[in-house]
Formats: structure tokens, sequence, C-alpha cells
């Protein structure tokens, strides 16, 4: 079966202008007769929330930390992409969209990023006007720096600090909606299913996580932006809360989920120092403009840094890619870092680090300059290590940082469910196999502020919306399921804690579903998977009861989810015979060790379809069609 | 190395709290010290009892959601930290610490070391922001900023919201938290025509959220992850007075919160009862 991604056709250019001009409008006195629901509260979610309420909108926004601004995207650091050419270095709209598309090996909607490119000058725009703190010149013009996979400097930032930014900017615009009583904001509140009521979302199921009430919520659509789901690795850089409940309870609500093996290894991240590690600390990627990639030349050699001459030193990145040394994408920056330490060069104790080295930016530019720059990443490399990155090199190592994969949307960003939108990470738009750095969060806000909110009204305007309650059959029956589940686990009363499921179910997805992956592998995954899910239900512990907060059974649910996500995610990478962006199959590389696409056979973006518990899910393909940008084998040499 | 915890422990808001003491041995150095209460609930949980419940998210030290007192200071001893970037290295074999939660009438206790700050919300929702709705913004180098006072904002943008300072407060005042938002919204052009209304508002919520004034003790800017200066409540104050001079109205105005803001649901927390 086909699926219909309402792209537009035509010249690139206007398609998106076109496309809207299209699209039907809500009066806007019956706007507020509409109430939407958003799920998360991040770029995504609250610039949604705060933007779809200052149409007139009623909105329920929910999130399930103590506050909206807790989101995790408030840990993005290097930055956010735009397309503004204020340093007249070449860069325009279609070099962000071509670099957008290239940098996502061919496997992205050409329409989607060229719309996202085009909308990034807007972004800028809009939060310098909210107040957002971005780095200036002397002069009182906004500052850029350049990140990896570009040529150009078109990446606006704040400090280290540029999503938390980013966010309190949405933030203060939901807050202030919320104010105005347009918003009503449910925090400590998680969704838990998805009502769809003759085909359409109509509502969500959550539960209260300070008195574990399950609660029914109707609406007459319903957004998620709920984020991706590396934490399916436990150790990742995402925060601990992160995880796929909303989007893995819509796709088995009927919501199909596309390409859910893409997912994205950042190279640059503080190495795991001991088994109780809780997560991965992220160092931003924009280090790599000042600091040096390398490893020693001679295989164990366990010399301080410091000890190491040059000539003895490999600077593998700048050696193998000359025309982009350590800038190169990330998914080719941590592949690098891994073959350099299976081959027996890795550093520190673990032997499974590389060395980012900012002796000659420090020599060249001096150390305030540096400070300056990533004064706040040094402290909390310091923090964490003990150690000062202005005298000894950070050891770094790849780490799960982003999914490219998630909820499959067409351009209008609704799901295969009738009025159920995905924006943001949790959905699959926009990055292909593999995104580049500072275009999260620029992807996050275009949905939220601009794409979402033109593209809502059309469904809203051309249904009627009968008026629900809880009592609605749909409705008790998914509350009932949720409460079924909740005490199942509840009621397993094991001997092992969630997190020791978790960590072994993350460990068996980095060997097998990880930085590279093989046929064996992945099918040896796909057979451990079912037998660890069943002693989870089997063996977990979770004290206390549902009817109070209780973070044990919170994390129960996440992690009985990322289960069946993990099984579809090694399916999806079975399944795609290729390599491509973040996805590298072994059995699929060029002779110098790069990745081999098969546009053949794989240009498409797989969306899998959820037919019922033990059953396998039914792919289907949404063929990618290259107009502008001809695929080509991408070369950073 | 061992360590013996001693740990507030309150099954909900309405329950009587009380301390019970913990050891845990094999603290590595390097574990940060969320990771010790994970170990420790790891434990609790093969034995069958409650583990300790506390709020965190990112681990990075930016979301602000975790936080309890260590030995009577906010986020423990080191200068400019969380406790999720606190690391073991800082503490010594055999001590003995006693964690609390946030003490404060506007914080009250959820569950453990679990507080309420929905406050904060409130206190932003009365007027930190810019009135801008989205699609009306001019292109970002239509007002030029100078660096100096980009600079500045983005200092006191730089906080997280977590709440040591009203908890290190003997007032329990939120000064410090108002003051940053208020210094980083008045430093830049586009804060400048809510200024005034913005400090009045935010003053007055504040009041009706039962933070206490600020005495200029300093206990905030001292524990405060982000090391926010005093400066921002200096800063505020000046637009306090400057705004209620020219007539903006006076503390203790204004509309009162949105009553969306009060969920129904979630009574247990939404009592201002003293934690």
């Amino acid at each position: 079966m086909e699926i219909d991604s309402k792209t537009p056709t035509g010249p690139i250019e206007t398609r998106w202008e076109r496309h809207r001009f299209a699209l039907k409008l809500v009066n806007p006195a019956n706007k507020r007769k509409h109430t939407i629901i958003v799920v998360g509260s991040g770029l995504a979610g609250g610039s949604a929330a705060a933007t779809l309420a200052e149409l007139g909108y009623n909105v329920h926004c929910f999130c399930f930390q103590d506050s909206p601004r807790r989101a995790h995207s408030i840990a993005a650091q290097g930055g956010i992409n735009a397309a503004k050419n204020y340093h007249n270095d070449g860069d325009s709209v279609y070099r962000l969209f071509y670099d957008t598309v290239k940098g996502g090996d061919f496997r992205s909607r050409e329409s989607n990023v060229y719309r996202l490119a085009q909308i990034s000058v807007n972004i800028i725009d809009q939060c310098v006007a909210q107040g957002v703190p971005f780095a200036r010149e002397y002069s009182g013009y906004l500052d850029n720096r350049s990140f990896g996979g570009a040529q150009v400097s078109r990446t606006f930032y704040a400090r280290g600090q540029t999503g938390q930014q980013l966010l309190l900017g949405a933030y203060q615009a939901l807050e202030r909606q919320v104010g105005a009583g347009r918003v009503r904001m449910f925090p400590r509140t998680e969704m838990l299913d998805l009502i769809v009521i003759d085909g359409r979302a109509r509502g969500i199921i959550t539960r209260n996580l300070v008195t574990g009430k399950i609660e029914s919520h109707f609406a007459d659509a319903v957004v998620l932006g709920t984020g991706g789901y590396g934490n399916v690795y436990y150790l990742s850089t995402n925060a601990k809360g992160s995880n796929a409940t909303a989007i893995w309870r819509a796709y088995k609500r009927g919501a199909y989920f596309a390409n859910p093996c893409f997912t994205q290894i950042h190279p640059t991240c503080i190495p795991v120092s001991g088994h109780y590690q809780s997560k991965l600390t992220l160092m931003s990627e924009s280090l790599r403009n000042d600091g040096r990639v390398w490893v020693p030349v001679r295989k164990g050699d366990h010399r301080p840094p410091s000890a190491i001459p040059e000539n003895e030193r490999d600077y593998y990145l700048e050696r193998r890619y000359p025309s982009f040394g350590n800038l190169v994408p990330r998914d080719v920056a941590s592949r690098n870092a891994k073959a350099v330490c299976d081959e027996g060069h890795g550093v520190g104790e673990t032997s499974l680090a590389v060395y980012l080295d900012f002796r000659d930016a420090i020599k060249r530019l001096g150390a305030h300059v540096i400070r300056e720059r990533y004064g706040n990443l040094f402290d909390m490399y310091e923090r964490i290590t003990g150690e000062n990155p202005y005298q000894t090199p950070m050891r770094i190592y790849p780490a799960i940082h982003y999914t490219m994969g998630g909820l499959w949307v067409d351009y209008n960003l609704m799901s295969s469910i009738e009025g159920l939108y995905v924006i943001g990470e949790a959905n699959f738009s926009d990055h292909g196999a593999n995104r580049l750095g500072a275009s999260a969060l620029m992807q996050g806000l275009a949905d939220g502020y601009f794409v979402l909110p033109n593209t809502i009204n059309d469904y809203l305007a051309s249904h009627r919306f009968e008026p629900l309650d809880a009592g609605h059959p749909a409705a008790r029956d998914a509350e009932a399921h949720v409460r079924d589940v909740t005490q199942r686990l509840l009621d397993a009363k094991g001997t092992r804690s969630v997190d020791s499921f978790h960590r072994e179910l993350g460990k068996l997805m980095w060997d097998y579903c990880g930085m590279s992956r093989t046929e064996s592998g992945l099918k040896y995954a796909l057979s451990k998977i079912p037998e660890l899910c069943d002693q989870f239900w089997r063996e977990v512990s979770i004290p206390g009861n549902g009817e109070e907060l209780n973070q044990s059974l919170e994390k129960a649910g996440r992690v009985a989810d990322f289960f069946e996500l993990a099984e579809l995610m090694c399916t999806d990478a079975l399944h795609r015979k290729e390599s491509c962006g973040g996805h590298f199959r072994e059995e699929y590389q060029t002779e110098d060790g790069e990745a081999a696409r098969n546009d053949e056979e794989f240009s498409y973006v797989a969306a899998w379809q959820f037919c019922g518990a033990g059953l396998a899910p039914v792919l289907h393909k949404e063929p990618l069609i290259f107009e502008y940008v001809h695929p080509s084998q991408r070369s950073y040499k | 190395m061992r360590l013996v915890l001693h740990i507030w422990r309150q099954r909900n808001a309405a329950e009587k709290g009380r301390m019970a003491r913990y050891e845990v041995a094999d603290v590595n150095p390097d574990m940060s010290f969320l990771e010790v209460l994970d170990v420790l609930n790891e434990r609790l949980i093969a034995q069958g009892e409650l583990p300790v419940a506390f709020d965190h998210d990112c681990r990075e030290g930016i979301c602000g959601m975790c936080g309890f007192m260590i030995n009577g200071v906010a986020h423990g001893p080191l200068p400019g930290t969380t406790v999720c970037q606190l690391h073991m290295r800082h503490f010594h074999d055999g001590q003995e610490l006693y964690l609390e939660p946030w003490r404060a009438r506007a914080f009250p206790v959820v569950r453990d070391l679990i507080v309420d700050r929905r406050a904060f919300d409130r206190l932003i929702a009365s007027g930190g922001y810019v009135s801008v709705s989205t699609g009306s913004a001019p292109d970002g180098n239509a007002i030029l900023v100078p660096k100096e006072n980009a600079d500045r904002a983005m200092d006191a943008a730089a906080c997280i919201g977590c709440g040591a300072c009203v908890a290190m407060c003997p007032n329990a005042s939120a000064s410090l938290f108002m003051g940053a938002k208020i210094s980083h919204l008045g430093l830049l052009p586009q804060g400048q025509p809510e200024r005034g209304d913005r400090v009045i508002a935010m003053a007055a919520q504040a009041k009706r959220e039962l933070f206490g004034s600020c005495t200029s003790i300093g206990e905030c800017e001292a524990v405060c992850p982000k090391e926010i200066k005093l400066e921002v409540i200096a800063r505020m104050n000046r637009d306090f007075f400057g705004a209620a001079w020219r007539g903006r109205g006076a503390i203790g105005e204004g509309e009162p919160a949105a009553p969306d803001q009060q969920l129904a649901g979630q009574s247990a927390i939404g009592t201002r009862s003293a934690g």
C-alpha cells in the first residue's frame, strides 16, 4: 500500500507558500470553540501550545516533569541554524536545504527540508523578539559560528546554553498564555494512551504522577511533541525521564512508526566511567571548531597526552577528511572514533576514548577566547571528570544522542491517525538518516511556531466534532487498558529493579543495534529481546502502589514500551540492507569503510504499522524522490 | 568509600515526615550524588522497601529539576554545582550527610525529597515574558543589542529555576529568581515596553505565593548553581521603585494568577502548608 505524504509539487521555492494558501482557515470567532491537546512542553510542544493559544484555541498542555521548563530541549548546547547569510559567506536557504538533504544521506523529503530552511530565518527573528540573549558581536549584531557538516557560519548561539535560552523563550510564551487563561497546564501528568474514535484522535488517557489518578481528556486534535527515544539504550545523553511511551502507545493505536533504526550517535560525549553510570553527558559539537581530535599513533600507548610528541599523534579526521577535517558530520566522526578505538588506539582507563585537544587553539587565540566560547562546557567537563581541559585534552567517545526516526507524518505533520499531529524529535521528518548539528532546535521550533499552527487549521475546519465525555466506550476501554497494564506491573512482585532490566536492554541495543550493525547481530538481538521482556514482566519489583507518587512504576511503564520499540528498531535495521547516515550495516560499506547506500532498493521511508501483540508489523514504503539534490555518495574528504 | 545518609522520608503531603538512616558502602569517588541515591534505591527495591523519591531529569545541571539540602546547604558544599553534577570525590570516607527537601512555605513537600515548585511557574506567568506573538517579529538584526548588555542578560538568564535560592534564604524569598528574570528582560531592548508592569506584577504574585521579602542576606547567591549575582535583586528593586514612582501600581494589587494553574486533581500538593 502506498501512503500519501500530501507533499506539494512544482517549484520547490514556492511549495510551502502555495500549500499554505490552499489550506482551509478557521474563523477567529470559532477558534475558541476548539480544544487542542499538546503533549510535551519542549521546543516543539511548548512553542506549539503557546502559538495555538495566541491564535485563540483552547490548549491543554501536558508534561511529566514538575514544570514545562524542564523539557530536555533545555540541554541542547551548541546552537540553532538559520540561513540568514549575515556573514556574506555564501549561505542561502538553498544551501541550508542542500546541506540538510545531503547530511541526512538522502533519506528525507525534499519538500519538508526546503520548508525547514525557509522557516529557519523566521525562528531567529521570533526568538530575538522574545528576549533570547543570543551572542552578539561588539557592534551589537548577532554573532554566528560554524558547526559540523557545514562550511558556512550559520549557527546562532547563546554561550553553550542555546537550548536552554530557546526553551525559556518558548516557556515564557507558554506561561504568558497560561496567565491569560488560554492554556491549561498539566505538569506531573503522563500520557498513557491515545483515545481514537471513528479513526480520529480525540483525546488521551493520563496518569497524575502525584495522586496516581487515571483520567480521560478530550479534544478536537492531539499534538505529540514528546521527544525522541534514545533512552532505549539506557545510557544516552537524553534526560533520565525522556521516554517513548506517548508515541509508542499512539503507534499501538494505529500511527505508523517511520525509520525507527535511524538513531544518531553523538561523537563528543564524556566516556563511561563505571557500571553505576546513570547517563552520558554530551560535550557540544561546537567544540570541534577549535578542538583537534587525535589518538596516539602507537597502539596501547598509555603515556599521558602531554608526553606524546607531535609526530606520534594521529589527527585522524584531519588526515582522512582534509576538506572538512574535525568538522565532518556526526555519523562520520562517531564511526571513525569507534574504528580507531577498535584498532587499539583508544585512550583513558577503558581505552574507549579519543582526545579532543585545545592546545593549539589556546596558543592561537588565548585561553580567554576559549573561555568565552566554551567556558561552561569546560567547567562541566572538569566537574564530571576532575580534569582541567585547558591543560589536558578532553577524553571523548560517541554516545546515543538523537533519534531521527519517529512517528510517520505527512507534510502537514499529521500522523496516519487523523487528527493526531506529531512535531519535533517525536516525528521522523526532515533529518533523514542523520541530523546535522544545530538542526534539532531549528526543526522543533519550526514545527511548533510556524508549521503546525498553519496546518492544523485545515483539519479543524474540515471536520465536525461531536462533544464527548468520559462515559464514551472508547475512553472507558482505553482507561481500563491503562489500569490493567499498571496493575500487571504492580502485581509482578518480583525481585529485580526496573533499572536493572533497562540497563540490560540498553547494553543489548548498544552492542547489536548501535554504531554498527550486522545481520547476525540484529537477529541475535531479536531473539534476546522477547526473552528479556518476558522476564521483565515476571520478575520486576515495584514497591508501593499505584495511588501515590511512584517513580518505579513510572519507569516500569516506559521500560515496558522500550522493549517493544527495541524489537521494531532491530526489525527495521535488519530489513534496511544498506548503510546510510546513522544506520551502518557492516555488510554494506565502501572499500575505504564509508557507508554504502543502496538507492535502487532503499530510497524510501519505512513506515511500520502495528498489527497486534505478537504479530509482525506491516511495512509501508513512502518513496523518496529527489528533484533538486541528486543523491551522491556523501564525501567530506 | 562508605557514607552514612540521613534522609527525610515523607510518603505524601499529608503524612508527617521523619529522618531515616542508611549506610551506603562501595561509593565510587567518580559517582555523582544522584548515582549514590540510585545505588541506595536499587538496594531498597531489592529488599522490597520504598525507594527514596527525588526529582531529577537531565543530570547535566541545566534542567533545574534536582536539588535538596545536604547538611543544611542547598545542592551541597561545592559552589556553582547542582546535586546531579556533584561528584563524590568532594566527600570523604565515613562522612555522615543529612539530606532534606527544600523547606519553604511556597514549596510544599510532595514526597521525600520532592517539593512542589509550581509557584515559580506562576511567577513567570504573572509577567516574566515579552508579549510578542508568533509571526510579528522584525529581523533579528533590526534592533541592535550592545554586547555587554547581551552578556549581562545572558548571565541573568542562566537561572535554571531549581529553587535553591528560596530554600537557602531564611526568609524563603524568591528575589534572586525574580530578579534574574527581571534583569534578563530589562537589559534587552525587547524587554523595555513592559519593564515597569512586569516587576509590579511579579512582586504582587510573589506576595500571593507567600514568598518572603529580601533582606539582603546573600545566602541565595552563595548557593546558586548558576552563580547568579545579588546585583539582579538590586536591578529588580530599582525597577520596582521606578515603576511604583511612576504610578504603575503598588505591591499587592493586580489580578490574581489564573485559576487554571491550580489543578483540582493535584490538591494533595496544592495546599499551602509548610512542608
